[in-house]
């Protein structure tokens, strides 16, 4: 699990969308398990690459079921076994289905479409999973919440996962190895403990922005 | 006048529900056809922004073009064009493709791109976007356009009666210009009830479909509505089919003209006992002319004196003889009959109020020209327009009017000229208003009206085919004489008597 960290507007989103090839690379070459972004068949890299947007993008016109039922319709499996998967995904992200698959997006809290998102991207069981600040606009507590989840989630998953956040606190949170972004660079890459004696300016500035406790 | 208004409905109650289905047919095919190329259109456009605004301009000018100009260019097109139902639908289906184009690009535009990136990250097609996503999203609006073009459409469609496409605008034509306020009114408020109710049925789906529980409840709904619009488009079809191999019989769309289509018609089926299509109420001449030239309709009573110079473009001659040779000449080159005249012989007639007339004692036009420098005028369209109209008479005659003459519908003017908002008009000579409103004819005392006999004009190939037609159109030569032509002028637009009804006393009179 790596986590991409760095400024707004550094360039963490257009990585993401270089994985699942929303964009190609005007330079260089992006490899996702082993062959060229270029050389895969767009929709069907897009099938093995899950992707949970920065504002979740749930299709507003469908249930809670329908949002997480998309992917595998599309891939043509049948209802019962659609079925049975978004149960036991609504199960895994905290929604029960008997409580919530009949539900509409609008209904939902923030925390509860963000759960949705993540169960829509896990959908088929795709190999890598893309998230893009999936937890963004929630309340710390929410946040702390979905973060222990995730963990969770992934313990029993041992999916290959791209985190973007601007918050380092949340990609030391969850993610094994964590890289700095700037300007389109990749200013650092580490495991959380070593990136944080790094030396590096702009980490030293990221870690140096996080929430100190006030003492009393 | 809610009493009559309601016996109306009641004594045509029949006719009244043939009219409303006709309409509702012409919006319901009109307004199906538009949207499916409204909203390919439309999905195509969203998608390529550099060619969305050229198709909205296009589509903007379309609309523009009054209905009954469109009615008039697309008379000579072939396949689209002509008179009749399928014309009418031409014109409606243009009118109804704007709106929905339009409401479909803005429906598509209108989803957030969080949504459709989050279709495009999931793997589906563009074809599985669009059907998955951007259309469920965009389809309220889609039916807001769809909303629009069928409340257009039925008020359009009043003014396809004009090419004889039926419908409630029948009535409303058939009350202009009989100045009858009932009848126009009979076709009217059917007509707004429509449309209300088409618009609160369309409002509603609207409503349906942006109401968040829609997922899989619609489609009943779309399936009811596709099944309803094949139904309507296979029963307009044998409709069409229906009147395939009968004879069509037009006429322009002034009483008298009415009258003589019925009578041709009735004659038609009694002598040669061939099936009759009726494509009454045409506009006016051009209208009737290239209709008879592209066989739309097979038959129509024309003028001798309107023949040669509106249809043919030729000098104006006095002499009867003269211009009917002249006139059936030039018939026969372009592949039509004139046949002998009917008999009576229907001049402009310059009116003025019978009170003026006894006043001022004006017993010919040379004394309304005296008049004339503090009268106002008003005259028909096709008056003004032709050389043997107003033009010649003004400088035979000497007229000097203050102000311009004031163009109305040929039928108005008669009430324009009774009710004192103008002193003088051009009207038929054998109009029955004369007599109803107390008009007086003015003697053309220098003979500047040339002669406008009245003979039906029939396709040759047409009479050659069926050789009882020719038969049965001659019996009616030097049948109907100017005062059997008042006196059914009379009958229909003084005394409201249904047109059929004195046509079959005429007919069963002259047998």
């Amino acid at each position: 699990m790596l986590g991409l960290v760095g400024r707004s507007g550094a360039g963490k989103t257009t990585l993401l969308k270089l994985v699942n090839r929303l964009l190609l690379p005007a330079a260089g070459s992006v490899l996702v398990e082993g062959r060229d972004t270029r050389e895969w068949e767009p929709i069907a890299l897009r099938r093995r690459v899950g992707y949970v947007l920065q504002d979740v993008g749930l299709f507003p016109h469908m249930t809670i079921a329908d949002n997480v039922a998309v992917v595998p319709r599309l891939a043509g499996w049948p209802a019962d076994r659609t079925a049975s998967r978004v149960a036991e995904l609504l199960d895994l992200v905290g929604l029960p289905p008997r409580q919530f698959a009949t539900r509409w997006p609008d209904e939902l809290s923030g925390g509860q479409r963000q759960r949705v998102g993540v169960a829509r991207a896990l959908a088929v069981d795709p190999p890598v999973l893309l998230m893009d600040e999936p937890f963004g606009a929630l309340d710390p507590l929410t946040r702390a919440e979905l973060h222990a989840e995730f963990r969770r989630i992934q313990e029993r998953l041992r999916k290959t996962v791209m985190i973007v956040s601007h918050d380092m606190g949340e990609a030391f949170a969850l993610a094994d190895r964590v890289g700095v972004i700037d300007e389109g660079r990749l200013v650092a890459c580490d495991r959380p403990h070593a990136l944080a004696r790094s030396d590096e300016p702009l980490v030293r500035q990221l870690l140096d922005a996080l929430p100190v406790v006030p003492r009393a | 006048m809610v009493s009559n208004l309601l016996s109306f409905w009641i004594a045509h109650r029949a006719e009244l529900s043939g009219l409303l289905g006709q309409h509702v047919l012409l919006v319901v095919v009109a307004t199906v056809v538009a949207a499916a190329i409204g909203v390919p259109l439309g999905i195509f456009a969203a998608r390529r922004p550099r060619l969305a605004s050229p198709l909205m301009a296009i589509a903007s000018i379309v609309q523009t073009v009054p209905s009954l100009a469109m009615f008039g260019f697309l008379l000579p097109v072939p396949l689209v064009g002509g008179v009749g139902a399928r014309a009418a639908l031409v014109v409606l289906i243009l009118y109804g493709v704007l709106p929905i184009v339009r409401t479909t690009i803005a429906g598509l535009r209108g989803i957030d791109g969080s949504i459709r990136e989050a279709g495009v990250a999931m793997g589906m097609t563009p074809r599985e976007l669009l059907q998955q996503v951007e259309l469920p999203l965009a389809l309220p609006s889609i039916v807001a356009g769809v909303r629009v073009a069928a409340v257009v459409g039925v008020g359009s469609a009043t003014i396809a009666a004009a090419i004889g496409a039926g419908g409630l605008g029948e009535y409303i034509y058939r009350g202009l210009s009989m100045v009858d306020t009932t009848v126009i009114l009979a076709g009217a408020i059917p007509a707004a009830a429509l449309a209300l109710v088409v618009d609160g049925a369309l409002l509603w789906l609207e409503r349906q479909l942006s109401a968040r529980r829609r997922s899989r409840r619609r489609w009943p709904a779309i399936a009811a509505a596709v099944g309803f619009s094949a139904v309507a488009l296979v029963s307009s079809s044998i409709a069409a089919r229906r009147a395939g191999g009968a004879i069509v019989v037009g006429s322009k769309n002034f009483t008298e003209q009415i009258i003589l289509g019925e009578l041709l018609a009735q004659t038609i089926e009694q002598e040669a006992g061939l099936p009759v299509d009726r494509r009454l109420n045409l506009g006016g001449t051009i209208i009737c002319d290239r209709a008879l030239l592209t066989g739309d309709i097979d038959v129509y009573v024309e003028y001798t004196g309107t023949a040669l110079t509106a249809v043919f473009h030729q000098p104006i001659s006095t002499d009867p003889r003269a211009v009917f040779d002249t006139v059936r000449e030039l018939y026969g080159r372009t592949g039509r009959t004139l046949l002998p005249p009917l008999g009576f012989n229907n001049t402009f007639a310059i009116l003025v109020r019978g009170a003026d007339a006894r006043s001022r004692g004006l017993r010919t036009i040379d004394d309304a020209a005296r008049e004339s420098s503090h009268w106002r005028a008003g005259f028909g369209y096709e008056f003004v327009g032709r050389p043997d109209g107003y033009p010649g008479l003004t400088s035979t005659y000497g007229f000097r009017f203050p102000d311009p003459p004031r163009v109305m519908d040929l039928t108005l003017s008669y009430r324009a000229l009774a009710s004192g908002q103008v002193d003088m008009i051009a009207g038929d000579a054998t109009a029955g208003l004369i007599k109803g409103l107390d008009l007086v004819q003015l003697e053309d005392n220098r003979r500047y009206f040339p002669p406008y006999d009245a003979a039906a004009v029939a396709r040759a190939e047409t009479l050659l085919r069926y050789p009882r037609l020719r038969t049965a159109l001659e019996r009616l030569s030097g049948g109907i004489s100017a005062a059997d032509m008042r006196a059914m002028n009379y009958a229909v637009d003084v005394e409201h008597r249904d047109v059929t009804e004195i046509a079959r006393d005429f007919v069963g009179r002259k047998r």
